[in-house]
């Protein structure tokens, strides 16, 4: 989510993808000192191919709308890193678990609560970056 | 640590890389091809079985990898025993575990000095779009900066420490933004000085 609030969409998606690039490559980059090919066979790995498509989303709704940053990252975030991401995840989980979409929706609420607050905090993030380095806001040229 | 490379020499580290991601790829393809028991138990004891040629202290790392399957695997498991098909969710687990912990396998037995050729191998078509060069330089800068970047944090969460009793939990988050903003335009600045990333 930072990533697109900060970076903008296009350097947001691809700071993500050369990130997956390194965890694909066995470096323990993920939360959880996760990472190597084993996390591309597992059930997040919608959620994970989906990161760049979602940091691309929120820097392009940070690019586009004039709010402030605090509300624009947010939103951004939300738009992003939920309504973009989730599909990707829950298509992932629905593959690797053989559950039907329905099902899979359903596990992805879980992790709901959590991400709404990360969003939230992609906001302040952003704003406080805002703020001490206007010029280093590169989604607000 | 900062690869998941095993320090425990197998016989898999000297395989040539690209073999064993060829490998990786059928193996797994195969495994989502089919529902049969039995064909994914033998899936299953075939990786650990590979396990064993590290010993047993790599078989118990590998078997540690798998932990954070394990709540998708309850949910999962709970599911399918809560509508009477418990062959198919063990079915699922058994395939889940066999394709993550053959993955895994690579990893461990893969040096990142091995891996980095066959990414190189496999970018070139898009040399075109993407400078080979340029791809290397972001990689290896990604690779350096990730203990600066541990360390700028530990630093963070020492000044907060000698600020506050509290936890600095999210605290940490904009500082830490700031210094990699920092770190990243003076290496930028640094790099066009001595010509530009090429």
């Amino acid at each position: 989510m930072l990533c697109g609030t900060i970076l903008g969409a296009k350097r947001g998606a691809f700071a993500v993808l050369l990130f997956l690039l390194l965890v694909a490559l066995g470096l323990p980059l993920l939360s959880g000192g996760r990472g190597g090919l084993g996390v591309f066979a597992g059930p997040s790995v919608g959620f994970l191919l989906g990161f760049p498509v979602a940091a691309f989303v929120a820097g392009w709704v940070m690019e586009r709308t004039t709010l402030p940053p605090l509300t624009a990252a947010m939103a951004g975030a939300v738009i992003g890193g939920i309504g973009v991401l989730y599909p990707f995840g829950i298509a992932g989980m629905a593959l690797v678990l053989d559950l039907s979409l329905t099902e899979a929706s359903y596990l992805a609420f879980a992790f709901l609560p959590g991400d709404l607050v990360k969003a939230v905090l992609a906001g302040l993030v952003t704003q406080a970056i805002a703020r001490a380095r206007p010029g280093a806001l590169l989604s607000r040229g | 640590m900062l690869t998941l490379t095993s320090p425990v020499e197998t016989p898999f580290h000297r395989l040539p890389a690209g073999g064993k991601l060829a490998a990786l790829a059928g193996f797994t393809l195969l495994l989502f091809a089919t529902d049969a028991l039995p064909l994914l138990g033998a899936a299953l004891a075939l990786v650990a079985a590979l396990h064993l040629f590290g010993g047993a202290a790599f078989l118990a790392h590998g078997a540690r990898l798998l932990r954070p399957l394990w709540p998708f695997a309850a949910v999962v498991f709970l599911w399918h025993l809560w509508r009477g098909e418990v062959l198919a969710g063990l079915a699922i687990l058994i395939r889940l575990s066999a394709a993550v912990a053959a993955a895994n396998l690579v990893t461990m037995t893969t040096r990142l000095s091995d891996m980095l050729p066959v990414l190189e191998r496999l970018a070139r078509p898009l040399a075109p779009l993407l400078p080979p060069a340029r791809l290397a330089l972001a990689i290896a800068l990604v690779i350096r900066f990730i203990p600066v970047l541990s360390d700028r944090v530990a630093q963070i969460r020492m000044a907060f420490a000698a600020r506050s009793p509290r936890r600095p939990g999210w605290r940490m988050l904009p500082p830490a933004a700031l210094a990699a903003l920092d770190d990243a335009d003076h290496v930028a600045e640094a790099l066009r000085a001595r010509g530009g990333a090429g």
